[in-house]
This record gives structure tokens, C-alpha cells and sequence, in this order.
């Protein structure tokens, strides 16, 4: 497997980065830990001019907390949150989550920027980003903006951040006390991504749930957050009963996805399963 | 337009011209010649090219020889240190953790990493962290068997040899 | 014995755990040019041009051939000519280098690039232009015998190969059916998998002119076989001119016994330019262009009498043999297929009736077990069902129908319905042993318990036998084989003891090196260290059937005892020279020759020196110590086992974890228990990866859908259990090993169990039939049926 031809760039700064794509006129992409692009890119689906390196610009990297959020720069490996004392402690579903893609190897070297911006419909940050309610960070040619999560994924494989812009961090809401998270998955067995990811965050008000946020990915072509299952168990207590009633609510109204691992049938009915074995976990 | 890299590999280093989309597994089996790093596939799925850069296990089929400018690598070809065998391979050969061989570097550049985070491995937790790398000839079992070794050995432990057990079994009657 | 019977580590990990093993991507030679053939992406197409102007205009391009450049080459032939029922010859088609009319199947080659490097030549595949008219595509086998499908070959009549049929009169078969007191149906398919070496297939053709000599390094099973072909058929080359080496191989599984087109291409390509040529696959290449296995479509009866007794078996098959006949791909579903249909019971009527036919996908020949599989699968599933069906046990209805022990030696070997004579057998103790290692009651009393609460749990049984070491000539010869089956080896015993043993079987993970070097120090008394085994090179070994059927053992390692036999024949007539004494008061042991009942005695290694340096000598005989024997066997030799799976199904998912899995496997004599384990451990994966995760996925279009790992399920370490393995030993009697072979014994044995552990989990919902892959969403969908 052989890549057609291109130039290989290492960029020091956001700013050199986002000005060689510029310059590139769309035939440039940014390379973080390369799991996602490098693939395609033997497969020739992918045939950039111009690869620039953003994995070694350090402003992108480190997870830190900062004004009630947990910032986490865009290359950082699904490893380093994996063995985060501070996600652990704050934000346990993101170190859950990472502990589940992929393998060691693609942890060592995957970065959840890269992850994001690929948007793959079967990645499992974009499920957990929307139920943790983050922000993200994108610098562009005009400066830096932040997109919700829950806006961030626009459709197949495509997302928020423009030709010329860097993802460069997300930024966590610290959750409020007495909330708790969880990300629940089947994988799909060749592949090992998401056939069903489902994240889930509650936030307890002595035993009713005061507020909740689901993300589904690996369902539909885009990672979504599913307001009708979170309507089934806001201001519920969580019983046998509201986890059936969000179950029997997931996934509805959106266009679910069809392969030889899952048709659309099964693939509704594991959202809800997901789903309920995501919530049992945080009875 | 090529790069130039420089990088140390089993100890040695090397600063060398390689064009952008050089694999760092071509750079390392083409231009290196250290060809116990080996492909078996084209998704990043087998682990048969399973490396370790500073110190982390990496499917050199999926980076660049271009993102490996500055880094530390090692490669099967520079585990075993002064004709000594390290505990993994080691481990593998006393527990038959190999057939063809072909996987066989991959699973013990992995398992490297997992030792590395976790000495003392559950089966589960070996299992788990071959995730990465197919084997088609031994089915795992000894492969698990071989990783507990060494796991054992770096900690100083007793190691249960399979031929005591065996003996009591019969194995060869001479046929009549 | 010092090492037969003995877990010996094995001396070629030294090499592969440090890096230094030797597969055929590794090699470089000086000059060396890089391949890279552009293939149809249609399974039917017909090719209207090829414009390669373009590409070969590419700076370092140095040629490009089409199919045009190879017409007048025959292309790569079958190995095993099957007979149709009324006595014509098979359909054989051509299976060309590369095509020029049109293709057959996705990955048909189409033109051939060669390059100063790999990139260049990739890059230039990007510039052919190739004129397609696609065709519809036909690819189930069933469904290529109606009027009106498509026709792979426009010259084969609805598609069909053969049919062909084996057994007790058909009538007799339908008579024993018909008055059963019960009979069991099961329509299935044995689904198609693809092989999966880890190390994808690689060939380096270099033709030197200087010295009119071809070598061709090749990721082969059997590397003599491969040049008999290239020389006799494919390329009509001059056989002592032709060099085959299959350095190291990572893997086969049977995928690398075959003769391939790119091996010849390779070579004739570098024949035209004068320079070698390497072909590396790619793994999405291999998908379309590696043999894959099985691909049974059957209806299977089989009938009992109120006790549970087997009266009749009657089988229905259509085998899908893909685009092309691969090298053995004939006699897969007939003579190692067909006749395995007695299995271990001792059903007194069977008849098997099966269509072999063409289809637009990639050729099916040989995998792991190889027939047998699909045989065992089908017997083993209908007595379990008929179990579940009668209100019997399982683990009962086999004791009842087993053939009784014998060991082929004071009991004669058993003669089965379909035309093999069982060498020796104890069927009823593997099981025992089995269910003493399940703890069966328990597992049954747990299974109710987890029941009332809603746990699905479940326990398969499969009880199998194989044929292996398939042979002798004459026979397989009669039965269609366009080569003989036996092997070679040679014993050079160096003037200082030391011991080189050249055979022709191949080793790509059996350890031959170790096991073989075992029985050679044993039976010299001399020091493993002192026993180095060569092969996988037809320069330096005589000749040789390569490895696979589980053969390597029972017949290589009887042709290595052979040469070892003359050697100590010899040795014997020097030691009595030497001791002064008559051969026949000698005996041999540790080693040495002594005197019986005395102390003088002389070693090997004095021996050896005299018999190179002659001085004092018997009179009348040559010197030198270097023997070669051929070994054809008797018969097939037949291992046997019972396997035993437990299962849980996830009833919200339907996802199938294998809990525990038990095999006892009787191979015969064991050289190295850890090596046979090895073997054992190995097959169970690939017999439960078919059961739970493997199948190769076509559309209607003939496009492989699932062709790469990221969407083609095999078993990864977390998908299966730590097994339970243990052995019986009924020595082969005719070997003088006494080995049968462990090669095959766990892919051949697991498939069945997994499913039937299933159909045992599933029983509460009532399900009785399956389609393999047991994937999440079929056990799910069956539960809500």
C-alpha cells in the first residue's frame, strides 16, 4: 500500500498551520496522530499535496483545569486521557472511553483532535463530548471561535472545522457535584469501533435525575445527543422503569445506519440496550 | 521534497533523506534492513509492524518515517541485549508462543508496552491488550502463557513448567 | 528416549524471536524490480482494451505486460481430475496468467507493472486505462446451475464442473431414509472464509541468462510441487534449471500449497527483462486473490430407528469452486469430503450426491481440514439435532452409534460406506475423557439453574475424525491426483557424526525443524545439537510433496525413519568390521554399537568417520554415509477427537461468549506434546473463528464486501477462552511412527461444537438451525423469531 506523493511539513505553531492551508488552497491536511488519514491515504481515498504536522506543537497538548473546565489540547493521545488523574477524578467517562478505542498502539498514538475532526460515524470521543456538554476550540484565519459539541458534528464525516481551520482544544464543563458519567459500547467486532457508543452524564438531585446528556455514536452517520431519551428521565427518579422508558425513547427520529454487522432494526434496538446498561451502571 | 530525519533505532542512530510518504515500517525494513518488523496488512489491523517509539507501542504502518524525526525506536532486532534473550522472547520460546513467527515481533514489541504499564497482567488484562495484534497460528492460549512468563520472571517468581505435568501423561507408545 | 515423547523447545524460535527470520518480502536481490498488478474491479466484465501508454510513459517504469503478452501461456493447471457421474472428464477451463477477453472475478488480473520501486509501480497502476463491459455476476453455487445465470466460461454448460457421488447404492440410501423410524433435515451452508495467513503472499522470479537458470522464492507450502508445476505445465521450463525456494513462510493454512499465477509471472516477466522481479500482496489483494475455503450449500438426512441407531445418511451438495480451479480445489468436496461421511458412527447406508460449479468470485481449494470440516460440521450437527429432536442426550446418542475401539492390528481397521479402510480407532474413550473434563452433570445442573434466570447457557459436543497423510500413490492416483502423495528424505550423516536431514516437507509454523531433529537424535543417539533439518529449498532437497493434510509427521517423518534405517544398516556392516564380530551379535543403542554381551563397542561418530575415510574397511562396500528414501504409506491415517464448547448467549445482544472449550484429540504417538498442543490451540481458533466470526461477504454484483480486517471478523485474543486440552493415544499401525497427524484436528472438530453448544443455549426459544457465522445479530434475530 503505497500513498500517491506529497510534502510533509512539521508546524511549530497554530498559526503556521493554519497559514500553509491557506496557502494550499484546500489540498492540504493537518496531520495529528495519523490513525485516521494515514489509512485512507494508502488506500488512495485520501490524496493531500501537502501534510502538515500539528502532532509536536505544544500549546495543543496536556490536559489542564481552567476556569470550572477541563481543558484537553487536541493532541493529546487517547492514552494520556486514559491515564488522566484529573479526567479520572472529574470527568471519569472520558478516561473510560479512552481505555476502549481501538488497541494500545492506536492509543499511543491516536489524538482526540484527530479523532474529532475525522468524525468517523463509529468513533467513540464524539458520543462523549456531546453527553459531557464540552466546547470546542477552533482556530481559523480569523481567529479562534468555540463550538458546542452538540453543533460540532454536521453530518458524514463532516464537521464544524473549516478548510483552513485548527481544532486545537475541548473544553469539559467540570460536571456539579453528585453527577456521575459513564460510556457503554459494542464494538463491532472486525474493527473494534462503536457499533452502538452510548455516553451518558446525570446529575443527581437527591434520587431524582435534575439533569442528564446522551450521546449516541456509531448509530446514525453523525454522533448525536438524544434529547428524547433524556426527556424520559429528567426529574425521574432512576428506576427499572424511567431506564426502560429512555430506552424505548433512543434513537428515534434519527436515520440510523445498515451494514452487514448491524441493519437498522438491530442497530435501534442496541442503542437501547446500550443505553440501559450505560444507566444501570450509574445506579 | 524530502525530509530529512533523524532518529535512533535499536541504539544506533541514523539521520537519512526519505520522502513524505515513506511508512516508517519501509523506512525501517527497506532502507534499515531490519526486516523482523513485518506487514500483514493495509487498515492498521494486525499489529504484525508493531513498534516501540520512545517507548510506546506504535503500528509503524500507520506513522510516517517522517513523524519519526528525533525519536527513540526499537525493534525486535534490539531486545535481546549482549546475546541474552529478554524475558519476552524468552517467555515465548520456554511457553510456544510462536509458530510461523511471523506476528510474532508485533505481539512482543505490544507486550513490551503492557509489562511496561502493568507488571503483573491478569489473563484478562493480557488479552485485552493483544487487542492490536492478530495471531492466526497459535490461537493465543501460549502466547498469554508466554507474556505471564515474563511477567513472572521480571518479578523474580517461581515459574510453572508444562513438562512436569506432561510426563505423567502418556505420550509415545511404540506402535506394535 | 531422549527427546521423542519430550517437550522440546524449538530451535527455530531463536531466529524469529530476534528478528532474523527469512520470508520472502525480506529478500533483496541486486536489480531487483517491483510489481504491482492492476486488477478488475468487476467479477464480470469483458475487457474491451487496455491502454497502458500512459503509465509505461512514467519515469522509472520499466515494463508492462497484459494478457495480450501472455496468451500463448496455458496458464496454471489443476492438480486432481474429477470424473462426472456418467464418466466425462471435469470442465478444466484455463485459468490464465492474466486475462485479455474478460474477467472472472474480482482481482482477475489484468495487467502487470513493473517498476524500479514499489511506489513507481503503484503510481503507474493509477495511469492504466482499462476498457470494462461489466457482465452480470453469478456467486452462489446453487443459484450458477439454473437456466439462464450468467456464464463464468461460455464454453461450460450451466456452470457445472462436475457432479459426482460416493456411497452405498442411491436407492439403498433412499430405502433406509424412508422407513426411519425418525429422520433429521438440516439445510445449511458451510459458508466461505478466507484463509488469513498473517504474512501476506510474496514471490521473487529471477531468471539469470549467463547461466539459463530461473529461482523463484515463494511463499509456498510446497515448493518442489510448485516447480514441477512451473516446469511440466505452467511455463514449460526446464525442471534442472529451475530453482524453487520457500525460505521462511509465515503461515499457510492450505493457502500457500497452491500454485499461483503470480509465482509464473513473476518469473517470465523476469525472464523478459532480465532483472528480478518481486510481487508482494497487499492484504485487500489477498482477499481477492488468495484460495479462501469451504462454501457448501447442503441439504443433509440423516435417519435413526426407535433407539436412536443411525440407519441412513443422504447428502445434497453444491460446492462453489470460485472463477478458476485452484490447484486441489477439485478434490476438496469430493475425495476428502465425500468420504468422510461414516465419521465415527456406524451408519450402514450413506450417499452423497454433489455439484461442483464455477462462479464469478475467487477461487475456493483447500483450507484447514479441507472437506473434512464441511463433512464433520454436517454429521455432527445432525446428531445433535437429532438429540434435541428425539428428547435424547447428545453426549448418549454417540456412545450409542460409535464405531467400537480397535487398533487396526489384533482388529482389523474399519471399512466405511464410502470407500476408506479407518486405520485404528477409539472413539467412545475421547468422549469419556471429555465429559470427565466438563464435569457433565454439573454443567447441565448449572445450565438449569441459569435458566430460571434468564442465563442462556449452553454445551456442544462434536466428535470427529479426519483422514491425513493422504496417500498411497496408486490409490490417489486412481481417484483423479496428478501427482503422487508420498515424500522424500535424505539422511547425510557428515564424516564427524554431525547429521543434515534434507525433506520435502515444508514447515510455515509445525516446528519440523525441531520435531524432526527428535526423532533423528533418538534414533542415532546422538545430541539434538548434532541434527540440523533442511528444507523449503529444491536445490538442496531431492524432491518433495510439501506440507499439508496433517502429512508431515506420518509421511515425511516415516521417509526421515527410512533413510535413518539404512543408515544404521550400514552403520551396523562397518561396527562389525571394526569390532571384528558378525553384524547380527551387534546392537545398537545410545549411540553406539556393542557386542552383545560384552563391553566392546565403537560409536556413531567413529563410524561415520570410517564410512568417509575407508582405510580400514569392510570389503564390497561403498563409503560414504548419505542415504534418500521415498515413503509412500498404506493408507491415510485417521485422528479423532471429541471437542466440547460452553457458551453464554447475551439475550439483549445476542453476542455468543465461548466460556470454555475441552478437546481431547487422539493423534497417535506425540514426538513433541507442546508442539501438538500448539497445533491443537491453533485449530480451535480457526473452527470457532468460522463458527462465531468468519465469512467472506459477496453481493450480488460479486463484489467482496467484507475484504479487509477492518470489516472481515477472525478471532482476536480477547474473543476466546484459555482451552482445555488433553490426549488419548491409539497408535497409527501402519507408520513407524505410529503418528496420525495434529495439523487439522482442532479446525476440523470446534466448528460443530461452538454451533451446537449454541442450538443447546438457544433450546428454550426452539430453534434448531443456525446459518454460521453465529453473529450477534442472527442469534438476536433468531430469539425474536
Amino acid at each position: 500500500m503505497v500513498a500517491t506523493s506529497f510534502d510533509y511539513q512539521k508546524a511549530t505553531s497554530v498559526e503556521q498551520a493554519i497559514s500553509l492551508l491557506q496557502s494550499h488552497d484546500g489540498d492540504a491536511k493537518l496531520l495529528a496522530g495519523g490513525h485516521s488519514l494515514i489509512p485512507t491515504m494508502k488506500l488512495r481515498l485520501n490524496s493531500p499535496a501537502l501534510l502538515i504536522d500539528v502532532s509536536k506543537i505544544e500549546e495543543l497538548r496536556g490536559i489542564r483545569e481552567e476556569d470550572g473546565h477541563i481543558v484537553i489540547g487536541a493532541m493529546t493521545t487517547h492514552y494520556e486521557i486514559a491515564s488522566s488523574d484529573l479526567l479520572a477524578k472529574k470527568a471519569p467517562m472520558f478516561v473510560e472511553a479512552a481505555k476502549v478505542i481501538g488497541d494500545i498502539q492506536v492509543r499511543n498514538k491516536g489524538t482526540i483532535g484527530g479523532s474529532l475532526a475525522h468524525a468517523d460515524p463509529a468513533a467513540d470521543w464524539p458520543a462523549v463530548v456531546i453527553a459531557s456538554g464540552a466546547k470546542i476550540k477552533i482556530h481559523g484565519p480569523d481567529g479562534a471561535r468555540t463550538v458546542d459539541a452538540d453543533d460540532f458534528f454536521t453530518g458524514f464525516y463532516t464537521t464544524a472545522v473549516g478548510e483552513n481551520d485548527v481544532l486545537t482544544s475541548i473544553h469539559v464543563p467540570v460536571p456539579p457535584k453528585g453527577s456521575k458519567s459513564t460510556y457503554a459500547k459494542f464494538p463491532q467486532p472486525a474493527s473494534r469501533y462503536a457499533l452502538v457508543g452510548c455516553a451518558v452524564q446525570l446529575t443527581m438531585d437527591g434520587n431524582k435525575v435534575s439533569d442528564c446528556s446522551i450521546g449516541f455514536t456509531g448509530v446514525s452517520d453523525a454522533a448525536f445527543r438524544d434529547s428524547n431519551a433524556e426527556a424520559a428521565l429528567k426529574g425521574k427518579e432512576l428506576s427499572g422503569e424511567s431506564i426502560q422508558a429512555a430506552a424505548d425513547a433512543c434513537a428515534d427520529g434519527v436515520d440510523i445506519m445498515s451494514d452487514h454487522f448491524a441493519s437498522e432494526d438491530y442497530r435501534k434496538h442496541l442503542a437501547g440496550v446500550f443505553l440501559k446498561r450505560a444507566l444501570e451502571n450509574l445506579k | 521534497m524530502a525530509t530529512t530525519i533523524n532518529v535512533s533505532v535499536n541504539g544506533k542512530k541514523y539521520q537519512d533523506e526519505v520522502e513524505g510518504r515513506l511508512l516508517l515500517v519501509h523506512y525501517l525494513r527497506d532502507k534499515l534492513r531490519l526486516t523482523g518488523t513485518h506487514v500483514g496488512c493495509d487498515t492498521s489491523s494486525c499489529g504484525a509492524c508493531t513498534i516501540l517509539v520512545d517507548g510506546k507501542a506504535v503500528k509503524s504502518c500507520t506513522m510516517l518515517a517522517a513523524q519519526a524525526d528525533g525519536a527513540t525506536i526499537k525493534t525486535i532486532e534490539g531486545m535481546a541485549e549482549k546475546g541474552k534473550l529478554h524475558p519476552l522472547q524468552e517467555g515465548f520460546k520456554e511457553k510456544h508462543g510462536l509458530q510461523c513467527g511471523f506476528c510474532t515481533p508485533g505481539m512482543i514489541m505490544t507486550a513490551a508496552n503492557l509489562l511496561e504499564d502493568n507488571p503483573h497482567p491478569s489473563d484478562e488484562e493480557i488479552r485485552h491488550a493483544l487487542e492490536g495484534n492478530f495471531c492466526r497460528c497459535t490461537g493465543y492460549h501460549n502466547i498469554v502463557e508466554a507474556i505471564k512468563y515474563a511477567a513472572d520472571k521480571s518479578k523474580g517468581g517461581d515459574i510453572e513448567h508444562a513438562d512436569a505435568k506432561e510426563l505423567e501423561k502418556p505420550l509415545f507408545e511404540v506402535p506394535s | 528416549m531422549t527427546y521423542i515423547g519430550k517437550s522440546v523447545k524449538r530451535v527455530e524460535d531463536q531466529r524469529f524471536l530476534t528478528g532474523k527470520g527469512n520470508y520472502t518480502d525480506d529478500i533483496v536481490l541486486p536489480g531487483m524490480t517491483y510489481a504491482y498488478i492492476v486488477r478488475s474491479p468487476y467479477a464480470h466484465a469483458k475487457i474491451n482494451g487496455v491502454d497502458t501508454s500512459e503509465a509505461a510513459a512514467l519515469e522509472g517504469v520499466v515494463a508492462i505486460f497484459t494478457g495480450e503478452d501472455v496468451k500463448e501461456i496455458g496458464g496454471v493447471p489443476c492438480g486432481w481430475q474429477v470424473n462426472f457421474k456418467n464418466g466425462d472428464t471435469m470442465k478444466e477451463p484455463p485459468h490464465p496468467l492474466m486475462v485479455r477477453d474478460k474477467a472472472r472475478h474480482v482481482g482477475d488480473a489484468v495487467a502487470m507493472i513493473i517498476a524500479e520501486s514499489k511506489e513507481i509501480a503503484r503510481d503507474a497502476a493509477d495511469l492504466v486505462d482499462v476498457d470494462y463491459e461489466e457482465l452480470p455476476a453469478v456467486v452462489n453455487a446453487a443459484e450458477a446451475v439454473k437456466d439462464g445465470a450468467p456464464l463464468v466460461h461460455d464454453d461450460v454448460p450451466k456452470n457445472m464442473c462436475y457432479d459426482w457421488e460416493l456411497g452405498n447404492p442411491k436407492e439403498e440410501v433412499d430405502a433406509a431414509i424412508e422407513s426411519a423410524h425418525h429422520v433429521t433435515t438440516l439445510e445449511f451452508v458451510n459458508q466461505r472464509v478466507a484463509p488469513n495467513p498473517i504474512e501476506p503472499r510474496a514471490a521473487i522470479g529471477h531468471f539469470e541468462a549467463a547461466r539459463d537458470h530461473y529461482t523463484l522464492y515463494t511463499t509456498s507450502q510446497n515448493p518442489h510441487l510448485t516447480r514441477l508445476l512451473l516446469s511440466a505445465f505452467t511455463l514449460g521450463l526446464p525442471e534442472h534449471k529451475v530453482r524453487v525456494v520457500a525460505p521462511d513462510v509465515g503461515g499457510g493454512f492450505g493457502s500457500k500449497i497452491f500454485h499461483y499465477t503470480e509465482e509464473a509471472l513473476v518469473i517470465w516477466a523476469s525472464q523478459q527483462i532480465e532483472r528480478p522481479v518481486k510481487w508482494t500482496s497487499d492484504r485487500s489483494e489477498a482477499f481477492m486473490t488468495d484460495a479462501q475455503g469451504r462454501d457448501h450449500v447442503t441439504k443433509a438426512e440423516m435417519g435413526f430407528d426407535e433407539e436412536g441407531n443411525i440407519v441412513g445418511l443422504r447428502i445434497n451438495t453444491f460446492a462453489n469452486l470460485g472463477a478458476y480451479l485452484s490447484t486441489f480445489s477439485t478434490c476438496v468436496p469430493t475425495w476428502l469430503h465425500g468420504t468422510l461421511l461414516q465419521g465415527v458412527y456406524t451408519t450402514p447406508k450413506i450417499h452423497i450426491d454433489l455439484t461442483a460449479v464455477f462462479t464469478n468470485t475467487v477461487a475456493v481449494d483447500a483450507y484447514r481440514g479441507a472437506g473434512r470440516p464441511e463433512a464433520t460440521y454436517l454429521l455432527e450437527r445432525l446428531i445433535d439435532t437429532g438429540a434435541l429432536e428425539m428428547g435424547m442426550d447428545p453426549a448418549d446418542l454417540r456412545f450409542k452409534n460409535f464405531i467400537p475401539p480397535f487398533d487396526g492390528v489384533e482388529q482389523e481397521g474399519y471399512m466405511t460406506q464410502v470407500a476408506l479402510q479407518y486405520d485404528s480407532g477409539n472413539y467412545e474413550g475421547v468422549l469419556k475423557r471429555a465429559l470427565e473434563m466438563v464435569g457433565y452433570e454439573n454443567f447441565r445442573k448449572e445450565q438449569e439453574e441459569g435458566r430460571k434466570n434468564g442465563k442462556l447457557m449452553g454445551i456442544g459436543f462434536s466428535t470427529y475424525i479426519e483422514a491425513c497423510g493422504i496417500a498411497p500413490s496408486a490409490v490417489v492416483g486412481s481417484l483423479g491426483a496428478r501427482a503422487g502423495l508420498y515424500e522424500s528424505a535424505q539422511v547425510r550423516v557428515q564424516p564427524t557424526g554431525k547429521v543434515s536431514v534434507y525433506t520435502g516437507s515444508h514447515s510455515h509454523g509445525q516446528g519440523h525443524e525441531t520435531t524432526f531433529a527428535q526423532v533423528v537424535a533418538d534414533k542415532l543417539g546422538i545430541p539434538l545439537e548434532d541434527v540440523e533439518i533442511v528444507h523449503g529449498d529444491s536445490e538442496a532437497v531431492a524432491f518433495g510433496m510439501g506440507t499439508y493434510g496433517s502429512r508431515s509427521l506420518a509421511v515425511g517423518g516415516s521417509a526421515i525413519v527410512k533413510s535413518i534405517d539404512k543408515v544404521l544398516e550400514k552403520g551396523a556392516k562397518i561396527a562389525a568390521h571394526k569390532l571384528e564380530a558378525a553384524v547380527d551379535d551387534l546392537e545398537f543403542a545410545e549411540g553406539k554399537w556393542t557386542v552383545k554381551g560384552t563391553d566392546k563397542s565403537i560409536g556413531f561418530a567413529d563410524i561415520s568417520l570410517t564410512a568417509y575415510v575407508p582405510h580400514d574397511y569392510p570389503e564390497n562396500l561403498e563409503p560414504g554415509m548419505d542415504f534418500s528414501s521415498f515413503y509412500d504409506p498404506a493408507n491415510f491415517t485417521y485422528p479423532f477427537g471429541a471437542h466440547v464448547a460452553m457458551v453464554e448467549v447475551d439475550k439483549d445482544t445476542g453476542k455468543v461468549t465461548l466460556k470454555r472449550f475441552v478437546a481431547v484429540d487422539d493423534v497417535g504417538n506425540v514426538i513433541n506434546p507442546m508442539i501438538v498442543e500448539g497445533q491443537i490451540h491453533g485449530g480451535l481458533a480457526q473452527g470457532i473463528g468460522q463458527a462465531l466470526f468468519e465469512e467472506t461477504i459477496y453481493d450480488e454484483n460479486g463484489q467482496l464486501i467484507n475484504g479487509s480486517y477492518m470489516d472481515y471478523t477472525m478471532p482476536r485474543a480477547d474473543d476466546l477462552p484459555s482451552f482445555e486440552v488433553d490426549r488419548q493415544v491409539t497408535p497409527c499401525p501402519h507408520n513407524p511412527l505410529g503418528v496420525k497427524g495434529a495439523g487439522e484436528a482442532g479446525t476440523i472438530g470446534s466448528t460443530p461444537a461452538v454451533v451446537n453448544a449454541v442450538m443447546d443455549a438457544l433450546k428454550p426459544f426452539g430453534i434448531k438451525n443456525l446459518a454460521m457465522p453465529l453473529t450477534p445479530e442472527r442469534v438476536w434475530r433468531y430469539m425474536q423469531e
